[in-house]
């Protein structure tokens, strides 16, 4: 009798548990595909406004490497975007993670273009302070369009850092963890453009999967 | 067991006598943690509505084939599905919001509040009351959701329903409310400590609410429990 009544009980729970997993898994069928198009559409909204306008012709979210440079781009392997027009080299965006914010790590943005200057940079995650270090966010100031431009000539190298330390970038009242780190992390990015040159422009090889893709 | 609670009992008790924000102060982590502005609110309100309605009405279906052993892995597993199915969703229709939210969508899984009301509630009541029950006690805590986060935005960068549009679609930027281009709010607000603060308030306000109509008419206090709950919104 004892033994019927546990199997009993394990029947139901099991017939629960199949019913949870098989209504889940028919919604995400039935959604995947517009959250997959929801998250590609986002991400282009964000690499239109750091890439200049109309100056390329392919769709960069579909050309894509992964490196990987801890020292310079803070985080194990990072994706690279290129943009082209035709075969000729227009600009790169890099998702590098800056490892040293005042309240853990920021996710960054940066397009550099095929000359070496910035085409914009955007914070995409924090957990800065509100008020205080999250001005870094486009929404909350325009501190962060202040590297639009730049590159590792201008300012030159050594000023590349907060006022405070004798840089070129401001800092916030209140906040300078957050600046500084974010100014390092942008100076790290070009230089490891500027490092690998070309290189980043290559077609994908064999050895680098771009697997994950959807036509 | 007595007789069965009557339709107007279960919406004062879910809305306001029994407000499982204000009174059994349940479901906390949410509540201090996405409330830094009335849409956060609102969104993360109607999410854990949505959860709690169909975990309330589905337990309640199943509550005569469910042994009393297996009922706590049982309301763990269908409140579970009915979390992500929330989240697929959000995902597909409203991916900003989601966003926002992120984390604390999956964490609904977590909320003492919805098991709560399926131990309490759903598992010995009938499916028209537990789906009642469900609603009630999920508005209940998106009104407090919301309430929350609406002062604490104002307080902090003077706004109400801030990016409503996320949620609401475009007509959501009819709601917006702006204090003016510069103004200088406290910035505690929308720091933690702002949300106890707030909180605080609101619980005292609603016993301050509570004493009032008990000392007018003692008889009256559990008959119109619903006119306090929407002044206190405003």
């Amino acid at each position: 009798m004892k033994t019927r009544s546990i199997l009993l009980a394990g029947f139901v729970l099991g017939t629960f548990a199949i019913s949870g997993v098989s209504l889940v898994a028919v919604t995400h069928e039935a959604v995947d595909g517009r959250i997959a198009d929801n998250q590609y559409q986002a991400m282009k909204r964000k690499l239109e406004t750091i890439l200049p306008a109309g100056r390329a012709d392919n769709d960069p979210l579909r050309d894509h490497i992964q490196v990987a440079a801890r020292d310079l781009l803070g985080t194990e392997t990072t994706q690279v975007y290129r943009a082209r027009k035709g075969e000729d080299p227009v600009a790169l965006v890099l998702e590098p993670v800056v490892p040293d914010g005042y309240a853990g790590p920021i996710k960054l943005l940066i397009s550099v273009l095929h000359d070496g200057t910035l085409g914009g940079v955007r914070v995409v995650s924090h957990h800065e302070t509100p008020g205080l270090g999250d001005k870094i966010e486009e929404a909350k100031s325009d501190w962060i369009l202040a590297f639009t431009g730049k590159s590792l000539t201008d300012p030159p190298l050594d000023k590349w850092g907060v006022k405070r330390d004798g840089g070129e970038f401001d800092q916030f009242t209140g906040a300078t963890i957050t600046p500084r780190s974010i100014v390092n992390a942008v100076k790290n990015a070009l230089l490891y453009v500027d490092q690998q040159g070309d290189r980043l422009f290559r077609p994908v090889e064999p050895a680098v999967p771009a697997e994950r893709e959807k036509s | 067991m007595s007789a069965p609670p009557s339709y107007g009992h279960i919406i004062g008790g879910g809305l306001w006598r029994n407000n499982q924000s204000l009174v059994a102060l349940l479901g906390l982590c949410p509540l201090l943690a996405t409330t830094t502005s009335a849409t956060n609110g609102l969104g993360m309100g109607l999410a854990t509505t949505a959860v709690i309605v169909c975990s309330n009405g589905t337990v309640s279906l199943v509550r005569h084939l469910v042994r009393p052993e297996i009922r706590i892995p049982v309301f763990v597993l269908v409140i579970a599905s009915f979390v992500t199915l929330v989240e697929l969703i959000m995902q597909a229709f409203f991916y900003e919001m989601y966003l926002v939210l992120g984390l604390f969508i999956s964490l609904i899984v977590v909320n003492c509040m919805i098991i709560g009301r399926a131990e309490a509630f759903a598992s010995k009541n009938r499916v028209d009351r537990a789906l009642l029950d469900g609603l009630a006690v999920g508005l209940g805590a998106t009104l407090v959701l919301t309430t929350l986060g609406a002062l604490r935005e104002l307080v902090a960068q003077g706004t109400i329903f801030y990016q409503a549009d996320l949620l609401l679609g475009d007509w959501g930027r009819v709601l917006t409310v702006r204090l003016g281009d510069d103004f200088q709010g406290a910035l505690v607000a929308i720091l933690p400590p702002g949300a106890f603060i707030g909180l605080g308030l609101m619980i005292a306000l609603k016993n301050l609410i509570d004493r009032r109509v008990e000392r007018r008419g003692p008889a009256k206090a559990t008959a119109r429990p619903i006119v306090p709950a929407t002044a206190s919104s405003a």
